[in-house]
Formats: structure tokens, C-alpha cells, sequence
């Protein structure tokens, strides 16, 4: 799946020797990640392995102990993470991240504010988003929600509750998405619609996603990253990264195995 | 990223129809009215106005816990200081007395941003202890202080005239005076909750790190409401000191930041009526129970249990759900 164009663009993404260290326990350890323009790029290790510290690493709502983060050739290490969001790089979370008493219009809508800028108009009516409604219609659509555009999130299953973070994220409009695990909890349809979602997406954006289901991460990944014990064991793509013994070793013993 | 996240306002809790725009709530707003503008001629009018204030005081302070979800235990600071102030300018400056409540309200949300500053980068309790120690300080420095009177406080405040000229020296005329002081205040908050950046408000308060990814900026979001809620509270005292004619230590003291927070509680935290429903209840009791002396406290902390065990969600927090509107 990997073409030759993929594999040689500038880096999206880039870090060099990663480290982050809990009072004495290292959950990421000098992890240098190459993240490339228009690629789903898979994120994946066993359970503890520290792809979600990875994560809160790179969007910096963890400070990094080592290592640095470039985005667009820029340092980002320092950024904050409302920062690191304004240029264009937008997460998902592991538990579902809604806001559980707005509605899911709401919920989308709020994400679409965003792109007014910094919202501090408290004198202004709601009305001045009514604009952004169709736009929220249609990201609601894209992942199936649109029955339940008045209903708040709290109330939603938790499959679609992820559904509305995904749209939520994409509203953003994100040149580097990450999902983490965006299929948790999901049932057989969900998964197919948003790993089809995914790659739609995947199309036009680059996307960097932590995925337990390999099945998903088969279909739809360009390059696989494996993590272990917060190292990489392996990089390639899924006929590669399947056949590495250092991988089926790591996994053996899992509930993936 | 530790994050303290109060529990789910009551208007907003399960079952209840989220679509509250402004037009659903225009009967009862009609109804609260219509209530205030009959009631001077029933019930007297000092004793309504003290209730007006209150209202607004704890309506200001619904705007930071029910809407960002922020507790300030400090919160009479803004209130109190607001009240030295322009009484301090309507007798020592002599100012009118919309420059007066106007002085009031712009040095509590002076303070208000000095306070919010230094204590928003702290969640949950921590927050809470950085206002009260604040407040506690304040109310120290006006116990010394020179120009607040001491124990004494600030007397024979003067009420003056409106705009120079009508008296406000007749309890009817104030009284519509400070209503409509009220009513903007209200009006005020009901727009700021429906507002894009009420919008963003309610974000934060519903999940912070979410926001956050989203590129908000929680602090600042957290900030502005911080000074729009100290501005009005200062609204309310300003109005209180120089209706009464007196700013007093009772104002600053940390009781006051108690009987807001009661208020706001039994009312239902986070919802429109909620604040103004508490206020009237909790001011009744005082005022009936007033012979009790020191067992006021003592009925207030009961109903405080009754309120936490019995309704969570406060007096118009239960009403809304079984209506199943917001309120
Ligand atoms: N804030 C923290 N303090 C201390 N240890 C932590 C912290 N966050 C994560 N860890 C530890 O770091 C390791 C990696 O955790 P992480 O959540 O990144 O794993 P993961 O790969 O996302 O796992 P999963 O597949 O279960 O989501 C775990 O052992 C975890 O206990
Ligand atoms: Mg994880």
C-alpha cells in the first residue's frame, strides 16, 4: 500500500527520541515517530504499552521528560495544548469525550466555533451561529447521527457517543487527526462506518490513529508503528509488521494474539 | 491534566429538554415580572429590594458555578467592596448615584480580575481556598482600613437623585430603581449564557481537556467569567449600600460568601430562576426568624442538609425536571 510519493514527502510529524518517565517508570522511551503528509499511519502495541502517553505527548498535555516534537518542521515542544490544536493538530480520547449535556448539534457546533476565532463575544446573540449549523448537519450525517441532532450526548450509546467525538474532532477540520481507538466499544456496523469514515477522511488529512482491532488497522492503515513497553518494536506496513517475530512475541499471551 | 468537575448542573440534568433558548423561558420571565412590579404596593418596599440585591448577587454568582462550574468561596469580596465604594463615592465624593453604583461595580471587577488571575490556575478545592484566603485578607484590610469605617462602616450613605433628578429619597421610587438595576443584571446573564462564548462556557464546564483540544483556551474563558461575575456581584452591593445607606463589615464577611452559595444551592445551581428563588427563601427566613437570634445559623445549616439530601438539584433544579423544561 505504501507508495514511493508517501514515503519520501517532508514530515507531517516528526520526534525525535521521545521519552516520558513517572516518577521512575518509563512509559515512553525514546520514541522517534515519522509521521507522513496524506497517510493513516497506525499506532498499536499491546495493553500498557503507552500509545495514549504517546498521545498526550505529541497534543502536550503531557510535558514530554526528553525528546522533540516537530510539526510542519516547527518545534512544538513547548507549545500548550490549546496551541498545538490551533495548528492543526486535533485528538480524539481513549474514554469518549463529549460534552454529555449539549446536544450533539451543540457538541459539533462548538468545535465549528472555533474557526471564528477566539470566542469571547458574550454579547453577542447564539443566533450569530446559526451559520454553522448546515456544516454541523452534515459532519453529523457523516458518522450517522443525524436522528439525533437535539438529542444531549449524555444520553447517546456509547458507540455513537465516540461517533460524535470523531465528527466533533473532524469539525475542526484538522490537518493531522488522532484517534485513539476510535472503535472502542463499538458494534460490528459502527466499526465498518467509521473505519470507512476514517479513510474517507484519511483521503484529503493525515491521519495518526491507536487501534486495537487489527482488522480495521489491515483495511484501512499505509504504515504501521508497534509499540512495546514504551519503545517501537517494529515499523512497516500490516504484511511486514505481521510476519516480525519481535511483534507476535510482544502480542503473544494477549487478548490479541 | 487533573481536572474538578462539579457535578452536572440541574437544569441540565437528565430527561430535560435541552432546546432553552431564550423563547422558552418568556412566560416565567412575564410572570417574575409582572411579580415584582405588583409586589411593592403589597409587601414593603426596603424588604423587596434587599431581596432585589441578593437576587442579583446570586445570580452573578450562578454565572460562575453553574456555567464553568467554578465554586469561589470569596465571593461577598466583590459584594462588600462594591458596597464601600460607592458609598464612599456617593458621600465623600459626592457623586450621583449611578456614578456611585457604577464606581462599585467597576472595582469589583477590577478585583475580580486580580482575584480570578491569581487563583484560576488552580482547580477544584484549591480554587475554592485561594478566594476564601483572598477574601479573608480583604476583609482584614477593611477592618483597618481608613476610609471603610471600621466597625462602623460607612453611615448615612445619601440615596441622591437619579440622573439629578428624581429623589430617591421615596422607597417606591427606589424600588423600581433598583429593579430595573436588577432586571439588566438578569437580562445581562441570560444573554451571556446564550451568547457564542456562553457556548464555549458551558464546554469547559462540561469537560475542560476536551475543550482544551478543541484549541479553547480554558483559562481565559474561565477569566472573563470571573470579572463578569465579580462586576455584577458589585452591581448588587454597590445598588445594597447605598439603598440601605450603609456599608458595613457584614458585606466582606465570609458568611456572606456562605449565604450566597446556600442560596444558588437551594435554588438549583445552574439554572435561570434557580438563584433569584433561593435568595427570596433564604432573606424570608432571616427576616421571619429574626427573633431566634444566633438560630438563624443554625435553621439555615438545616435547610442547607435538608436541601443536599432531600433535592440535590434545588427548589427550581426539581421543578424544571418534573416539568421537564428548563427553567
Ligand atoms: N499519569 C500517569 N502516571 C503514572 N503512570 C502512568 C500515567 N499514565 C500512564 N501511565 C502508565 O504508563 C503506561 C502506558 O500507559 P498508556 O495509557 O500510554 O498505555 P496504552 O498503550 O494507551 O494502553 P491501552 O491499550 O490500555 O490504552 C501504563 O503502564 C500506565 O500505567
Ligand atoms: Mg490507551
Amino acid at each position: 500500500m505504501l507508495d514511493s510519493a508517501r514515503q519520501t514527502a517532508e514530515p507531517l510529524l516528526e520526534t525525535h527520541g521521545l521519552t516520558k518517565e513517572f516518577r521512575g517508570f518509563v512509559a515512553v522511551k525514546n520514541v522517534s515517530l515519522t509521521v507522513r503528509p496524506g497517510t493513516i499511519h497506525a499506532l498499536i502495541g499491546p495493553n500498557g504499552a503507552g500509545k495514549t502517553t504517546c498521545f498526550n505527548l505529541l497534543t502536550k498535555f503531557l510535558t514530554p521528560s526528553a525528546g522533540t516534537i516537530k510539526f510542519k518542521g516547527q518545534n512544538i515542544t513547548s507549545d500548550r495544548p490549546a496551541d498545538v490544536a490551533r495548528r492543526g493538530v486535533v485528538r480524539s480520547f481513549q474514554i469518549s469525550a463529549v460534552f454529555p449535556h449539549l446536544t450533539v448539534l451543540e457538541n459539533i457546533r462548538v468545535a465549528l466555533q472555533r474557526k471564528r476565532g477566539s470566542s469571547f463575544d458574550f454579547w453577542r446573540s447564539e443566533r450569530a451561529l446559526k451559520d454553522l449549523e448546515p456544516r454541523a448537519n452534515e459532519l453529523a450525517e457523516a458518522v450517522g447521527l443525524q436522528d439525533f441532532l437535539h438529542t444531549p450526548a449524555v444520553e447517546l450509546p456509547y458507540g455513537r457517543k465516540r461517533a460524535l467525538e470523531i465528527a466533533t474532532t473532524l469539525a475542526l477540520d484538522p490537518e493531522l487527526l488522532l484517534l485513539d481507538e476510535p472503535t472502542a466499544g463499538m458494534g460490528h456496523e459502527d466499526v465498518d462506518r467509521i473505519a470507512a469514515l476514517i479513510k474517507r477522511v484519511g483521503a484529503s488529512r493525515t491521519v495518526l490513529m491507536v487501534e486495537h482491532n487489527l482488522k480495521v488497522v489491515a483495511n484501512i492503515s499505509h504504515i504501521i508503528t508497534v509499540l512495546a513497553r514504551g519503545e517501537v518494536l517494529a515499523e512497516g506496513d500490516y504484511a511486514a509488521v505481521s510476519k516480525n517475530k519481535d511483534v507476535m512475541q510482544a502480542y503473544m499471551g494477549t487478548e490479541h494474539a | 491534566m487533573t481536572t474538578h468537575r462539579v457535578e452536572a448542573p440541574a437544569g441540565v440534568q437528565g430527561g430535560v429538554s435541552r432546546r432553552d433558548d431564550v423563547r422558552s423561558l418568556r412566560i416565567p420571565i412575564l410572570a417574575m415580572v409582572l411579580l415584582a412590579v405588583v409586589a411593592p404596593f403589597v409587601i414593603y418596599p426596603v424588604f423587596l429590594m434587599k431581596m432585589l440585591c441578593f437576587a442579583l448577587f446570586a445570580c452573578a454568582f450562578n454565572l460562575l458555578i453553574g456555567y464553568v462550574g467554578l465554586l469561589s468561596f470569596g465571593h461577598a469580596l466583590f459584594f462588600g467592596a462594591a458596597g464601600y465604594l460607592a458609598g464612599h463615592a456617593a458621600k465623600v465624593w459626592g457623586l450621583p448615584f449611578e456614578l456611585a453604583v457604577l464606581t462599585g461595580t467597576a472595582t469589583a471587577a477590577l478585583l475580580g480580575l486580580v482575584v480570578g488571575g491569581l487563583a484560576i490556575r488552580s482547580q477544584g478545592i484549591y480554587f475554592s481556598m485561594i478566594t476564601l484566603a483572598l477574601a479573608q485578607m480583604f476583609f482584614f484590610y477593611c477592618l483597618r482600613a481608613q476610609f471603610t469605617g471600621g466597625e462602623d462602616g460607612i453611615q448615612a450613605i445619601p440615596r441622591g437623585k437619579l440622573l439629578g433628578l428624581v429623589s430617591l429619597d421615596n422607597n417606591l421610587t427606589m424600588y423600581f430603581v433598583v429593579l430595573a438595576i436588577f432586571l439588566f443584571g438578569f437580562f445581562f446573564i441570560l444573554r451571556v449564557i446564550h451568547s457564542p462564548f456562553g457556548q464555549v462556557m458551558k464546554a469547559v464546564r462540561e469537560n475542560e481537556p476536551r475543550a482544551v483540544s478543541l484549541g479553547y483556551k480554558a483559562d481565559h474563558y474561565k477569566l472573563i467569567t470571573f470579572v463578569l461575575s465579580a462586576g455584577l456581584s458589585g452591581l448588587a452591593g454597590g445598588t445594597k449600600s447605598i439603598v440601605f445607606q450603609l456599608a458595613s463589615l457584614t458585606d466582606v464577611h465570609w458568611g456572606t460568601s456562605g449565604e450566597v452559595i446556600l442560596m444558588v444551592l437551594l435554588g438549583g445551581l445552574g439554572t435561570v430562576f434557580g438563584p433569584i428563588v433561593g435568595a427570596v427563601v433564604i432573606i424570608c427566613v432571616e427576616s421571619y426568624l429574626a427573633g431566634l437570634g444566633g438560630w438563624v445559623t443554625v435553621v439555615q445549616g438545616a435547610l442547607f442538609v435538608v436541601c443536599v439530601l432531600a433535592f440535590r438539584r434545588g427548589i427550581i433544579g426539581e421543578l424544571s425536571r418534573v416539568l421537564h423544561r428548563p427553567l
